[in-house]
Parts: structure tokens; C-alpha cells; sequence
């Protein structure tokens, strides 16, 4: 845990080149020095990893601290639909939901952003307007990443001018596989320079990255780039956000303040549903992070089918009556 | 004394852990309980799972997910299925026998006539399936160019408090006709005699009835029925279980979502049970169809 800690609200500090200065600005000078870096980092022990993130999985959150959970976990949410067939119509739907979850208790908070295809940002924009809900774009190629680098900027300068608060963009997972962390790391500079103010959430797809120790270094890797964000998934592929992935890049994100005094946040996406899991997955930040991340500028959950079950459980502590899905929208 | 006579004195019996029967699975109560069932004279038999509010919530959610597919499937495909919950019952006859003259305190004759009337209710219901909406539905007569059709339609996710003396026949006489038209149950089982219907779960389990179709909880009727009768997501309840105090109760609760609610009533479960209980989880759909107009050159299809 950091000895002093900063305050939360450091952000990167970008200089003219667009690489991030910090403590630790002197191993990304090359690539031999990089890949040193990354494979100096501890490993992880998988066995250990896992029965500390289904041990904080057991503990139980009733009345008043579910309640506040729930609150906290809505806030938390980016409204997500990220699908061929989205529509202008379903968009504005999704930003009608973000800013009022339930209609029937305006004392429920909004979410923290909508997640959509930088095509649909303007849309999403419109519907959110003045309502303090941020308007979250893919960016870079989503889902695959597989594209060049000119393409990948102009995806997300589109989605920039098109109004995005924030960019989700995905990192070449073929070529962290392959070892060029420095082109990995290169990329990732060159999008949060094309992203401006926009916060740059940075997804690793962790699905694919195969060992846990892969997760620590491409955590790593992101945070040394400036991401703002470092987010599990895309949610496309078999395995999304869980809770021992999630308590890792935690870990990453605690340990990089510590070192550094820059606070990133985490966003796990994809596979969590329900407000179980949901609080879960609180349990995990506030034991691994600490209480500077218990909030929804530091903190996010990626999901869609998620919001409907934080709701009906709301409405069971307001009412004292279970809910049902005949009263929360379908989207 | 033989050998074999020995060991045979030597074995101990196996009890069997009764469980409930939810999504198709065989959970135990989430909240741990069990409660001692006895027979009609005091004596202890078994233990049954003593359900919570979290185990009727999950239910409703397996229920619920069942509904889409069962209500779905055709009505023959329903009949052939409740046919087959009737033949399951036929070969594992002995043991429902058995398990009726426990809990109701009858002769094995009287218990064999039980058990022989309800598999019979499981054809009677089998055969009702695609014969329910010729009687109450079909074409209306209307003053225009129309069509007028009415077919019903299943409401839901059901809740039914199993009658609480009767605890096979007339568990089966509330069962058959909730599902036969392609509603999903949750039925509570008899509060002091559970065993058959946790037994017959078994049954159901390999009958091809879906998961999540008829789910069943043992515990105490008032606990379970509550949450049950308030949850949003259940679309009617039928108190044929509940006394006069508790059913007004449940009933109140039911009001808040305009659940279809079946009031208790004296029913004689030996008798051929007629359509009633069939057509009270029915819903009338009604649809206008135009003919189209019939100028001179004829029809404009």
C-alpha cells in the first residue's frame, strides 16, 4: 500500500511527445528495457489469486450496505450495446435508461456512461445531453484490434469530434502474444494523444492473454502508456471479466499509485449479470484498492443485462416485494 | 440360521434424503433447514427440506425461464408428455403406495386406489391438452367483414398451494391441469406430508417435462406461500392449500400485481375433477382478422 497517498484526483501528466512522465518513464526508453520491465514484475500465483477472489466472493452484504451497493454499482454502470444491429432508436432508448434507470423511483441514481460504436456517439450524445452521463465510444478497431495503426487513430478521432467523454480502445493482443510490447505500448501512446480530453480506457482482452501473468504485465503495460482505465474485456469472446482477473489489475492499479502517485482505473466488463456478482466485485475494490476507487470515476462495470437486476433488486429492498423482469425495460 | 439370513439382519437400511425439486435439479433448502415428517400416528418417517424465501425466489426464476419453451410447445406434445409422467408413476407404483398409507394413515388397498387415481388424472389431463381450446375458444359471431377468433393462451408462472390432507391425489389434481395448458408451477407441498410430492419430482425428473416446469418446495406453507403471493413475477396462485386466515392474507398480498387469484374450496379429489381448474390459468386472446372486401369481382385476396 502507498506510505503517502496521493490524491485520487491525479490524472497522467502528457508531455509535448505524448509519452507519460513518471518514476517510472525511464524503462519505456526501449524495447529490451520494456520487456525486462514486464518480465521483472513478480509472478502470479494463480491458486492463491483465485481462493482470495472467491474468498472475498463470500462475504455477505445485507439492508443498508446492499442498498448503498446497489446505489453505488448503478452509478458504476456504462450502459453497453455494442451490436451489428444497433439502431439510432435503440441508442436513444439506452441513453433514456442511463439517465432515468427507473422510472417508477426517480430516486435511483443515472449511470456513468452509455458504451456505444463511434458511429452512433452523436446519437448517444443527443440523448444524454445535460445530463451528466458520459458518452463512452469503442474505438480502434473494436472488437479484433486488428487493423493499422492510421486506421485505428482515425476510428477514434471520429469518435472524439463526434463527442465521446471517453475511448474504449483494445490493444493488439497478437502482438503482446508475440512479445513487441514496445508496439503495444507505442500504439496505446499514440491513442490517448488522438483521444485528447477524452479519458482512454484501455481493454486487454484478457480472455485471450492466457496466463494471469500476462494480465499483470499488460496492466502494467497500459498504465505506463496512460491509460486512464485498464478494462478486462470486450466482451466478445468466452471468457470476460471475473473476479480473479479483476482483483489483479487492482492489485496493478494500486501498486502503480504507490510507485508512481498516478491513479488509473478499472473497469471489468462482460459476464456480470447479476447484482450479486455485481457486489462482488465491489467487495474486491474496496479490499484490494482501497476506498479511493469505490467511485464511478475510478471504478466502472461494462454491461448491459446488469442494470435490469440492480433494479428489480432495488425495487425488492424498496418495496419488500421480489420483482420481476415485467418491470424494468428489455433492451 | 443361514448365512445369508444373517448378513441380511446385519445390513443396515439406507434412508433417503428427501429434497426439493427446482430448474429440474434437486437442491437442497439454501437456508440449510429440514424438518421432521411423520406418519399419521406420530411416527418419525423422514426429513424434508424446510424451504426459505431465497429457495421460493429461485424457483419463480427457473419457472419463469421454463415458460418460453413449455408454453410453446405444442398441446400434443404437452398431452404426450403428461402421458408419460403417467406411465413413469405406473412403474414405480409400490412406492407412492407406500409412501400415501404412511401419510395419510390408509390401508394399502385404500392407498393403491389413491395412487391408481391419480395416474389415471395424469391421462384424464394428457387428453385435455389439445381439446381445451376447442371448448373455450373458437370463432365468434360478429356483425362485419371479420374474423373473430378467441384462443386461450396460459397466463404464466403459477404458484399453488397444494392441498394440505389430500397429499398425492389431490397434490396431482392441482398440478396436471396448471401445466397441461402450458403454464410453469410452483407448488408448495402439504405442509405435514411432503414426501409424496417430493417422490414425485423424481418422477417428473425423467418424464420429459422440462426443468423449471413444476418446481416443488416442503416447508411451512404460511413461510413460502408469502413471498410468493407478493413476488411481481408469479401471475396467479391457488390457494387450494391455505386456510381461510392465511388465504385472505395471500390474497391481499396477490391484489398488488393483479395476480389471478383461485380462492380455496371444498373439493372432493376422488371425482372426475371437470375443466375448471384447466380454464382458471387461462387467458382469452381475442384477435379481428378482416375477410377483406367482397366487391363484385369477389374476395381481394
Amino acid at each position: 500500500m502507498p506510505t503517502s497517498a496521493p490524491s485520487p484526483k491525479l490524472s497522467t501528466p502528457l508531455e509535448q511527445g505524448g509519452a507519460p512522465t513518471h518514476a517510472l518513464g525511464d524503462v519505456t526508453a526501449s524495447d529490451s528495457t520494456l520487456r525486462r520491465f514486464l518480465h521483472g514484475l513478480p509472478g502470479v500465483d494463480p491458486v492463491g489469486l483465485e481462493a482470495r477472489a472467491a474468498s472475498l466472493g463470500t462475504r455477505s452484504i445485507k439492508t443498508t450496505a446492499k442498498a448503498y451497493a446497489i446505489d453505488l454499482a448503478i452509478s458504476m454502470v456504462d450502459l453497453t450495446t455494442l451490436e451489428g444491429a444497433d439502431t439510432p432508436g435503440k441508442v436513444r432508448a439506452l441513453g433514456a435508461k442511463a439517465v432515468l434507470p427507473d422510472p417508477t423511483d426517480r430516486t435511483a441514481p443515472t449511470t456513468a456512461a452509455v458504451c456505444v460504436y463511434p458511429d452512433m456517439v452523436a446519437v448517444a450524445k443527443e440523448a444524454v445531453a445535460g445530463s451528466g452521463v458520459k458518452v463512452a465510444s469503442v474505438a480502434t478497431a473494436f472488437p479484433a484490434g486488428r487493423a493499422a495503426l492510421p486506421v485505428k487513430l482515425a476510428d477514434v478521432r471520429d469518435a472524439v469530434a463526434a463527442g465521446a467523454d471517453e475511448i474504449d480502445m483494445v490493444i493488439d493482443r497478437g502482438a503482446f502474444l508475440a512479445g513487441r510490447y514496445l508496439k503495444v505500448y507505442d500504439e496505446i501512446v499514440a491513442v490517448k494523444e488522438a483521444s485528447g480530453a477524452a479519458r482512454l480506457k484501455v481493454i486487454f482482452e484478457t480472455g485471450e492473454l492466457s496466463t494471469y501473468d500476462n494480465i499483470r504485465r499488460a496492466s502494467w503495460l497500459g498504465m505506463l502508456a496512460g491509460a486512464d482505465f485498464i478494462k478486462t474485456s470486450t466482451g466478445k469472446v468466452a471468457v470476460n471479466a471475473t473476479p480473479a482477473n479483476t482483483l489483479l489489475m487492482l492489485e496493478a492499479v494500486r501498486d502503480f499509485r504507490a510507485q508512481t502517485g498516478v491513479q488509473v482505473g478499472v473497469k471489468p466488463a462482460g459476464g456480470i449479470r447479476t447484482t450479486k456478482d455485481a457486489i462482488k466485485f465491489l467487495v474486491v475494490v474496496n479490499e484490494t484498492a482501497g476506498e479511493d476507487w469505490l467511485d464511478n470515476h475510478w471504478f466502472r462495470f461494462g454491461a448491459s443485462s446488469l442494470l435490469n437486476d440492480l433494479l428489480m433488486q432495488r425495487q425488492k429492498l424498496a418495496t419488500g416485494r421480489y420483482s420481476g423482469p415485467d418491470y424494468v425495460t428489455v433492451d | 440360521m443361514s448365512a445369508a439370513e444373517k448378513s441380511e439382519q446385519q445390513r443396515l437400511s439406507v434412508f433417503k434424503t428427501y429434497k426439493l425439486y427446482v430448474g429440474g435439479k434437486f437442491p437442497r433448502s439454501e437456508s440449510g433447514r429440514v424438518y421432521e415428517v411423520t406418519d399419521s400416528k406420530g411416527k418419525w418417517l423422514a426429513n424434508a427440506p424446510q424451504s426459505s424465501r431465497k429457495d421460493a425466489r429461485d424457483a419463480v426464476v427457473a419457472a419463469r425461464k421454463a415458460f418460453g419453451g413449455w408454453s410453446g410447445a405444442t398441446a400434443y406434445n404437452r398431452g404426450q408428455i403428461l402421458y408419460r409422467v403417467a406411465e413413469m408413476l405406473e412403474g414405480r407404483k409400490e412406492q407412492f403406495v407406500r409412501e400415501v398409507a404412511d401419510a395419510e394413515g390408509l390401508s394399502k388397498a385404500k392407498a393403491a386406489a389413491v395412487v391408481d387415481a391419480a395416474i389415471d388424472r395424469w391421462v384424464w389431463y394428457a387428453g385435455w391438452t389439445d381439446k381445451i381450446a376447442q371448448v373455450v375458444g373458437g370463432g365468434n359471431p360478429v356483425a362485419g367483414p371479420f374474423f373473430n377468433l378467441s384462443s386461450p393462451e396460459p397466463t404464466g408462472v403459477v404458484t399453488v398451494l397444494a392441498p394440505q390432507e389430500s397429499s398425492f391425489l389431490g397434490l396431482v389434481s392441482v398440478i396436471a391441469p396448471v401445466i397441461a395448458t402450458g403454464n410453469t408451477v410452483i407448488v408448495i407441498a402439504s405442509e405435514k406430508s411432503p414426501l409424496p410430492a417430493l417422490s414425485l419430482g423424481e418422477v417428473l425428473a425423467t418424464s420429459d417435462v422440462p426443468g423449471g416446469v413444476v418446481n416443488i418446495l416442503s416447508g411451512r406453507t404460511s413461510e413460502i406461500a408469502a413471498p410468493l403471493a407478493a413476488h411481481q413475477d408469479v401471475n396467479a396462485i391457488d390457494l387450494a392449500g391455505a386456510d381461510d386466515v392465511l388465504a385472505k392474507e395471500l390474497e391481499i398480498a396477490a391484489a398488488d400485481n393483479l395476480k389471478r387469484v383461485l380462492r380455496p374450496q371444498p373439493v372432493d379429489y376422488a371425482r372426475t375433477p371437470g375443466t375448471e381448474r384447466l380454464t382458471a390459468f387461462l387467458e382469452t386472446k381475442t384477435v379481428w382478422h378482416p375477410t377483406g372486401s367482397l366487391g363484385a369481382s369477389g374476395s381481394s385476396y
